[in-house]
């Protein structure tokens, strides 16, 4: 992988119709020369754990503004480690309150994004999360 | 130690499978001797190609061909891997990959294994790099590799070559007959697809599709008159030598006509078997593999014996014009123009 692209999976579990944020971040990436692959609205975290283990993706990128990232957040990281992929990245999107941010990086997410996150600090912090481990 | 890669791939174990689909793409020298392992297991799988213009629905298509492939009806669903190529950004050399957004109906299957894939850019390290994928899918134990590529060109007809039954995907209005004369595209299908069938202009666009085929097969339309679109293939003989590409017509959203198609697929497969085509296919195909490899490893071989002084030389007097390319090339292979 040291040689090739950044692979990197754009998801929204759950029921929350809306994925202009997904779609802006996932151009961001392209642009930043990353590969992005793209699965679309209402993901279970069984469908992205499937495309992530296909993909073998470096990254997992979720957008959730549902509010139902307590409960599918662990599940999806439960499940990519059941599939050996603990190394994956996890970044996060969406609508997360502040008090959930740190509970989540306990779990094992590498990063959480609000609203208005630039995409520049984005990329650089994609970058930088896999750099150690290459 | 375990065991090697090649020996978990061939047990099944799909994120190994995963992992060497990346090394292959990445040219990595560790996937290339995996390969060499498994290449023995290869050459079992029904290699179909599918390719046309974009926006004409081909991954609605595979997804719909995939299912038709898993369902139970047939006693014993095949399994099927699908490779997915989309084009890199020629800027940023980055990709978004959104094949499997029409794919989501698959998911959950263990007997389906999808992969995206960015064209990243040259165009013989493109058909290079799938043939390696297809070749890990076909070791893996999958009985059908559905290959599809971006939009229409040149490097389609590359990957299409890889193929045993290659599908060319239309959609009405996409052009008159002269577009359907035209050479390239349309000559590689086996078969002939007019998806989104519900939209009009679909009577015209097999009109000329079929004025087309008319065309380069005139033998055959002696035997045939004007009528059903259909059975075309269902009135040609297994064991007949000349294949003469169904139209079938289907809508991709709600899977109208792809029972007919998979049927289609499947006598074109057979057809090869029968007329030994499958065979001559195989090997073709092969030899075209060794034919790259070698002329990539040929010239990287030569470029290290050559030092980058001279070649930069040769370069400049290029531009100076003061060689032509083709006197360049004796230059640096004889020492002399």
């Amino acid at each position: 992988m040291s040689e090739g692209k950044i692979r990197v999976l754009v998801a929204k579990p759950g029921l929350d119709g809306h994925d202009r944020g997904a779609k802006v971040v996932a151009r961001a990436l392209r642009d930043a020369g990353m590969e992005v692959i793209y699965t679309g609205l209402r993901q279970t975290p069984e469908m992205i754990a499937e495309a992530a283990l296909q993909e073998d993706v470096d990254v997992v990128g979720l957008s959730i503004l549902s509010g139902a990232h307590m409960a599918l957040i662990p599940r999806i990281l439960e499940m990519l480690k059941a599939n050996g992929q603990e190394n994956v990245k996890i970044f996060v999107g969406g609508i997360i309150p502040d008090e959930d941010a740190p509970r989540l990086k306990e779990m094992g997410v590498t990063e959480v994004y609000g609203p208005g996150a630039p995409t520049g600090m984005i990329v650089n912090e994609i970058r930088a999360a896999l750099e150690p481990s290459e | 130690m375990g065991k090697s890669p090649a020996e978990s791939i061939l047990s099944g174990e799909l994120m190994v499978l995963a992992r060497l689909l990346t090394q292959v793409e990445n040219g990595s020298p560790a996937g290339r001797l995996t390969l060499d392992e498994l290449f023995p297991h290869t050459g079992k799988a029904h290699l179909v190609g599918v390719t046309g213009a974009p926006g004409t629905g081909k991954s609605s298509l595979v997804n719909q061909i995939a299912l038709q492939y898993r369902k139970p009806v047939s006693a014993n669903p095949k399994r099927v891997a699908i490779v997915a190529v989309d084009p890199s950004s020629p800027f940023t050399g980055g990709a978004v990959l959104g094949d499997r957004v029409r794919m989501r109906d698959l998911a959950g299957d263990p007997g389906v294994f999808i992969r995206s894939m960015a064209s990243r850019g040259s165009l013989g390290g493109l058909a290079q790099a799938t043939a390696a994928m297809v070749q890990a899918f076909d070791a893996a134990g999958f009985d059908v590799i559905l290959i599809e590529t971006v939009g229409a060109g040149q490097t389609e007809v590359d990957i299409a070559r890889l193929a045993h039954t290659t599908l060319v995907v239309e959609s009405p209005g996409m052009g008159d007959e002269i577009q359907a004369i035209k050479a390239g595209i349309l000559e590689i299908a086996d078969i002939l697809v007019i998806n989104k069938a519900d939209l009009p202009g679909v009577e015209n666009a097999e009109l000329a599709l079929r004025g087309m085929l008319g065309l380069s097969h005139p033998v055959e339309k002696v035997f045939r008159h004007h009528g059903q679109a259909m059975d075309l293939p269902a009135s040609e003989p297994a064991n007949s030598s000349v294949w003469v590409p169904p139209i079938q017509r289907t809508i991709a959203t709600d899977g109208t006509g792809v029972g007919e198609l998979v049927a289609s697929i499947d006598q074109h497969a057979q057809h090869l078997r029968h007329s030994g085509d499958w065979i001559r296919r195989d090997r073709a195909r092969l030899e075209g593999e060794l034919e790259a490899l070698l002329t990539e490893t040929l010239v990287a071989q030569f470029r290290l014996s050559v030092p980058d002084v001279h070649y930069e030389e040769v370069v400049n007097q290029l531009v100076q014009r003061t060689l032509s390319p083709w006197e360049a090339v004796k230059v640096l292979l004889n020492g002399e123009a």
